[in-house]
Order: C-alpha cells, then structure tokens, then sequence
C-alpha cells in the first residue's frame, strides 16, 4: 500500500461525500469554463470585427466605449493620405432592434470593406453595395432570425429596408449583424460625417511607430493603437474579463466550501481511525499531508467531471438556435490552467482547518473511552 | 548523558516519579509511579478499571505526557514531540482492546500501515507482512478486508500491525478485553509467543488475573500507585 492508494481508499469509503465535494468544485469549474470561454470567445469576435485585415485602430482619444467613438472623414481622409497607409477602412457601429431581437449590431461600412471580399455570398453580391438606396445588407445568421429573403422588404429599427444581400461570415457578430453602406448608417443613426473606428493597414508594418506619431500629432483627439495594444488596454474587454474571472471565482468559493464540508465530514468521521494512524507513527504532516492530499483527489476529479460538463454545455450553447451564433466560445491554454490552479488552491484552501484539525487530535483523548 | 537507564543496559523503558492526574489535579490517576521493563520481558500491569493501566501506558507511548516525572524508552524521552514520531515508528507498537483496524482495508494494508508512517518501501516489508501474518496464523486471510474476519482475527491482525516495524517494545491494552474466554486465551499466548520470537518486551494491561499471573513480571497497579506482586 502507497500513500496515494490510502488517499484514494479513504475517498472510495465515503464516496458520498467525497462526490458532494466533487460535485462542488465540478459546477465551480464548469460554470467558470463556460463564463469565461463565452467571455473569451465575444472579446476574440470583436478584435476580430475591429482588426479586419489591419494592424492599426485609429478611435477617438479617451471615450469609454467604441460606440461613443467619433473619427471625422477629414480625418480618414488624411489618414489614407499618410505614406506608411495602404488602406483605412472606416467602420460605424449602431445598434439597432428588430421584433425579437432588441439587440442587432449594425455596421455601417464602405464597398471595398473587406468584410464583404471575404464573406460567402449566399445571395446578391456585393458590387451593387452602397449602390441602390434603401438597402441593407444581411448575415447569414441575421437574415434566418429576420425571416428575411433577398429582395424583401424587412424591418430594422424605425426604418424599413430592402435586403440588397446575404452573406455568410465566420464571425458570430457579423454574421448576426446587418450592414448598410457608410453614409446610409452614418444618417441612420444621426452622426453625419463620422465613423467609430478605422482600421489601418500598413504598407510596412515596422513602420507603425512613425505612422501612430504622424496621425496623434496631426490630429490630438484621436489614438491609435496596435491591434494587440487595443486589446490589452479596451476597458471594455477589461470588464468584461474581470467580471468573468470574478463571477467564476464567486462559484469556485461556493465549491471552496464544500470541499471544506466534506473534509470535515470525513475528518470528525474518523477521529479514532487518525489517533491511530498518529500511534502507528504517522507525524501531524503525514496526517495533514493526507487530508490535503483527499482535498486534491477531489478537486482533480471535479476538474473532470468540470470540464467535460463546461465543454458539453458550451456545445450546446453554440448549436441553440436562440443565441443567434453570438456564442463561440474559445477555450485558451490559460484559461484552462487558470481554472486548474483554482480549483486546486481552492480545494487546498477548503482543506486547511480541517487537515490542522486532523493533524491535532491527540490520540489519547481518541482512544481513551474505548 | 540524557539517558542514564540506557546505560544499565537492558533495561529498554522506565518511568521515574511519574504524577498524572485530569480534570485540573482533581482526578488522580498515577501517584509516584516507578517502573522498569527489560528487553525481551512481558510485564503485566494488573488492575480493576480506572486504576491508571491505561495512563501509563499512554505516557510510555508518547500518547500523553506526565504532569511530573521522566519517561524513557528506547533512549528517548516520550514526551518530546520529536522523539515520539521516531518512537511509534521504530520502537513501539501498540495494541488495544479495540482492534482498532482501518475499515475496508484488507489485512495485508492494515499492516502495512506503520511501515507507510516509517516510509518504508512496499518490496522492503512484503516478506515480513508474510512472516507475522503465518506467524499468527493469517497468512490464508491475507486479502480479505477487516469487517469480513472474526473478532479474534482482528485482534491478531492488530498484533500484526504493532509488530510490523520490529518494536522493541509492545504495549497492549487489554489486548484480551473484547473477546471471549477462547479467543482471549489464544490471543494472549501468541502474544507471548511473538514476545520470545520477536525479542519483543510486552508491557500488558489487563484486569484478568489468569493473564498477569501468567506473564513475566505481574504489577499490581491500584488507585494509581504500583506494586511488585
């Protein structure tokens, strides 16, 4: 007998506890995959929306959120008039709501927007873009939920638009958004000559230093900033990842406290059975050691059972017609070993009074009203 | 020297002077008390019930401490948390009325649970799991886990288990206690037979005087005090 079969033996005779503790680190680590893969899985949608073949996001300086972001056309203008700039296409978000949808992301963007090179046309084209009025442009995703056919005629927001196209994008967003040529959304949502954001591409991407100073010198209100630099320092995407980390922690204190539960359980459970261990020559350390090690035992079993629910669930979130494709979750090394090292320390942490409690009982007082 | 008993020779364990009492010194349990066991001796402690047997043998085994008075066993000072690891690993082994076995485990892990404390390796102690256990008459129950075997055979595996670092010295709280006439008969004389194959001193507590009348040595213990029968 090893010291690690005696862990796994004592777990196996009190398996119901044991499976309450695994049980509570299980739906701590499911709900904190889930949480945090969906969280993960938007914010990579969104860089992905924002960079669209570009290594610069020009927005304007200091706003809370890229909705509320102003960048001229002048100053588009005299961003494509930069040396380093091979292109600059402008982008303006709106939201807007249809019945049964209160939330659509729209996207006002210009014909040689490479979002619509790379979609999968499903019907119509995009070279009549921006060329007929009164149309929109839909997501694949978009136009199932809408019930809208190509040529209809189909409600978004206070307007009514023909839909001039369907096309199929990877993105979850886009592919649930609806598109209308720059200046139709620039009208549409009242903000006449600006867009939110501009992705740049660069002719020589070492040159990006110089063309970040040329465009925040030329023009004060405005930033720019890598892609990557973007999304380390969005705040949005900070919040987002913050309350995704802090509402999994939330489930993991919950489990916390029921491995806490059931080590002491099965500690009070067999007071007399570790007196025994301490007079066969057990030390506290092997004692606690052996406590710990259950806690551990427990929590690499809930990690299992966590993970094979989280990734069932997002499975099937993903397929719910309901969640309209915004859901695509991206489950990251680093999150998977973040979960990992909490559950862990949070089993070890649960495991703590009750493996000090264990490693003091005195086995006189245990043995001595035999 | 720290140990001067060590020094006499044989003599493995003593207690000198040794006062215990509980409840803040309202109950008195040992007054006073002197004792020396010799290597390879079996000592019965005999007494009625709540005469202080048990104490004494908890404060040789390190499981509580004196309120006045030196121990030592085996060269080592019982009452130093340091010394009683070493102690319970290499020098002493226990056995109890109760048996005191790990349920759902099997005999063969019953026993070896004081070589797991000592560290010892799973190849090092199969043999001597072999030996005592057809010592003691087991070796066909090897497997079977301890709720499946009869009082008696819980009781030797107990025996078992508090030799299976080699001690030099056994303490048995009425190792008898729990069974019938038979079993208790048989259980005591293997006791002693293990104590002359083993080289093993015995120190028993037991309140049958068949049995202390029987050992080596036979110490009346009696409102805590002891006396040389």
């Amino acid at each position: 007998m090893r010291f690690l079969s005696l862990i796994f033996t004592n777990l196996l005779r009190h398996r119901l506890r044991a499976l309450i503790g695994v049980a509570g680190i299980g739906f701590g680590v499911a709900a904190m995959l889930a949480i945090l893969a969906i969280v993960t899985g938007a914010i990579g949608m969104f860089e992905r929306i924002l960079s669209n073949d570009s290594h610069y996001l020009v927005f304007e300086r200091n706003v809370s959120d890229l909705f509320f972001s102003s960048v001229t056309t002048g100053q588009v203008r005299d961003i494509r008039a930069l040396t380093q700039v091979e292109s600059a296409h402008p982008l303006l978000f709106g939201i807007v709501s249809v019945p049964g949808n209160p939330v659509v992301t729209c996207f006002g963007i210009e014909a040689d927007d490479p979002r619509l090179v790379r979609g999968e046309w499903r019907a119509g084209s995009r070279d009549t873009f921006g060329k007929n009025d009164g149309e929109v442009y839909l997501g694949a995703r978009a136009a199932e939920f809408l019930h809208a056919k190509f040529g209809e005629m189909v409600g978004i927001g206070r307007g009514t638009f023909k839909v001039g196209g369907i096309f199929k994008n990877e993105n979850g967003f886009e592919d649930g958004g609806v598109f209308l040529p720059l200046k139709d959304a620039q009208a549409f949502f009242h903000r006449e000559g600006v867009a939110s954001v501009v992705a740049v591409k660069l002719r020589d991407r070492s040159q990006g230093a110089v063309f970040k100073a040329a465009i925040e010198g030329a023009h004060a209100g405005v930033i720019a900033l890598e892609n990557r630099e973007f999304s380390q320092s969005y705040n949005s995407f900070k919040i987002l990842n913050f309350t995704a980390w802090a509402v999994g922690v939330c489930a993991f204190f919950l489990g916390g406290l029921g491995v806490a539960n059931t080590m002491l359980l099965s500690v009070f459970g067999r007071i007399r059975e570790i007196a025994v261990l301490r007079v066969c020559g057990f030390s506290e350390r092997q004692v606690a050691a052996l406590i710990f090690g259950e806690a551990a035992l427990i929590a690499a079993a809930g990690l299992a059972v966590g993970f094979s629910i989280g990734l069932l669930m997002l499975g099937v979130m993903e397929r719910v017609p309901q969640f309209n494709g915004y859901v695509q979750a991206r489950v990251e090394p680093l999150v998977v070993a973040g979960i990992t090292v909490t559950a862990l320390v949070t089993a070890v942490v649960g495991a703590i009074y009750p493996a000090r409690f264990a490693a003091r009982i005195q086995p006189a007082e245990a043995l001595r009203y035999e | 020297m720290n140990d001067p008993i060590q020094h006499r020779g044989e003599i493995i364990a003593a207690a000198r002077d040794v006062w215990k009492s509980y409840d803040r010194g309202r109950i008195s349990v040992l007054q006073d008390v002197n004792l020396d066991v010799r290597a390879g001796e079996v000592v019965a402690l005999w007494g009625a019930s709540g005469s202080g047997k048990s104490t004494l043998l908890h404060l040789l085994g390190g499981l509580d401490t004196p309120d006045r008075g030196a121990l030592w066993v085996c060269g080592l000072d019982p009452c130093h948390e340091a010394s009683r690891n070493e102690l319970r690993r290499r020098h002493l082994g226990f056995v109890f009325q109760l048996h005191n076995l790990i349920p759902d485990l099997t005999v063969e892990e019953n026993i070896r649970v004081p070589a797991l404390a000592a560290g010892r390796a799973k190849a090092d102690t199969a043999a001597r799991v072999r030996t005592l256990t057809e010592q003691v008459g087991l070796s066909h129950r090897i497997g079977h886990r301890v709720q499946d075997l009869s009082g008696g055979e819980r009781q030797r595996t107990a025996i078992c288990r508090a030799l299976m670092n080699a001690p030099r010295l056994l303490l048995a709280d009425e190792p008898t206690g729990s069974l019938d006439e038979q079993t208790g008969e048989s259980i005591f004389a293997l006791l002693k037979q293990l104590a002359a194959s083993e080289g093993v001193a015995v120190v028993l507590a037991t309140h049958e005087r068949r049995f202390a009348e029987a050992c080596d040595r036979l110490v009346r213990v009696r409102n805590g005090k002891l006396s040389e029968a």
